[in-house]
């Protein structure tokens, strides 16, 4: 790892889509842009586990995406803008589907939201604990 | 001779662009949102220029995980709302300015900055949301738009510092540009927000007042940070906040900032906006 990828891992909650894991993600990332046409989302939400075998996905990144567990995507390799392609065939926004991967229930996400978001106090630095 | 006289920045927010196509500007949550961009919207009737030039980011909507180009400049006659995946945003077809963008291409590119070049790109709402929040829902745009999309999706994106030597160099290149064109050029995305992992809905308001502060008087200063200091202070997705630097090198060493607007949220973003006037119009 480089020092400028590792400097990333010291900002907690956070998973900084470089270009290691954009390799990692490739295929991953590939299906959610299939999920741009149409036809592709009638055909997923039909059988999703037929349409994910057809892509050369890891076993993980197969059941993230039947679990909707978008960590578990980000961990591998997936980024939030090609994801965003699986929410909105789920007919979800943005705001909705990033508040899962906090834990938090989506009123108490959209009501930190309105009170001015996340404090960044504790949230800078793993290290500095900060 | 062409000249850029002035520039703005804006967030670009999806859900914008969602509240104005389905006419919800005057709702409770949206209306504070909208309210500030009254001024601009009045400021940009009358200060209308030939081109802008918008600097913005591709959200997995024209570029695949195949293709990653840092920057790609809009070279075709016009550019179509993308699809997005809900259908593409009811907003005029964007038209460009071919001339300009070609003369920019041999400009910049003999300046020794490598572009991609784009004659097919269907434009997001990274480009067209910042129309409708200046321009309003006209039946066609009142300007010229060239684009140029930037990478801040894959890391690493572009340094501060690099764009704001691009913005210098469009700078140049527009003033060689031997034809009678005022040219404005827009910064998107920002401020300060992150969408993934237990971290998002992050906000850094202080990171964000300083951002605008140095932006207007310490470009220099400011084009140094580091990567690493975007995330820590402003998310994640703030790194889009490199693009703001593309139009600040542009507008040359002093700017009047005539405007600024800050509001959150919206959806799960820090909205910044600020208007500035170039001080040498040359």
């Amino acid at each position: 790892m480089t020092s400028y990828t590792a400097g990333f891992e010291d900002i907690p909650g956070t998973r900084v889509f470089t270009a290691a894991r954009a390799k990692q993600g490739y295929e991953l990332n590939q299906f959610c842009m299939s999920l741009m046409k149409p036809e592709n989302r009638e055909r997923f939400k039909a059988n999703e586990r037929a349409y994910l075998d057809e892509w050369p996905m890891s076993e993980d990144q197969k059941q993230a995406v039947l679990d909707r567990d978008y960590n578990k995507m980000l961990d591998n390799g997936g980024n939030i803008y090609f994801l965003a392609k699986i929410f909105a065939t789920d007919g979800l926004s943005y705001l909705q589907a990033v508040s899962t991967m906090t834990g938090m229930p989506i009123e108490d996400y959209q009501k930190m939201m309105i009170s001015g978001g996340r404090s960044p106090d504790g949230w800078r630095s793993i290290k500095d604990g900060n | 001779m062409a000249r850029i006289t002035a520039g703005l920045t804006t967030s670009h927010i999806p859900a914008i662009g969602a509240a104005i196509d389905l006419g919800k500007t005057a709702e409770p949550y949206w209306k504070p949102l909208f309210d500030g961009y009254e001024w601009t919207k009045a400021w940009a009737r009358e200060n209308v220029p030939d081109v802008v030039l918008l600097v913005y980011n591709d959200h997995a909507s024209a570029f695949t995980p195949a293709l990653v180009p840092t920057f790609a400049l809009g070279c075709a006659d016009e550019f179509r709302p993308a699809d997005e995946g809900y259908g593409p945003r009811p907003v005029p077809v964007v038209q460009g300015r071919a001339d300009l963008a070609a003369h920019l291409a041999e400009g910049l590119i003999l300046d020794e900055f490598d572009l991609t070049l784009m004659y097919e790109l269907d434009v997001d709402h990274g480009l067209t949301v910042p129309l409708s929040l200046v321009y309003g829902q006209p039946e066609q745009w009142p300007v010229r738009v060239i684009p140029l999309a930037v990478n801040v999706v894959q890391y690493p994106p572009p340094t501060g510092h690099r764009c704001f030597m691009l913005g210098q160099a469009i700078r140049r290149a527009v003033q060689q540009f031997d034809t009678d064109l005022t040219v404005h050029v827009w910064g998107t995305g920002g401020m300060s927000h992150q969408l993934q992992g237990p971290r998002a809905g992050f906000i850094n308001k202080e990171f964000d007042n300083a951002f605008f502060d140095r932006l207007v008087k310490d470009p220099d200063g400011l084009a140094r940070l580091p990567h690493l200091e975007y995330v820590r202070e402003a998310g994640s997705e703030g790194i889009e906040l490199v693009m703001w630097l593309i139009m600040r090198g542009a507008l040359g060493p002093e700017v009047e900032e005539l405007y600024r607007f800050y509001h959150v949220p919206g959806s799960n973003t820090a909205v910044g906006h600020i208007v500035l006037r170039a001080a040498d119009t040359r």
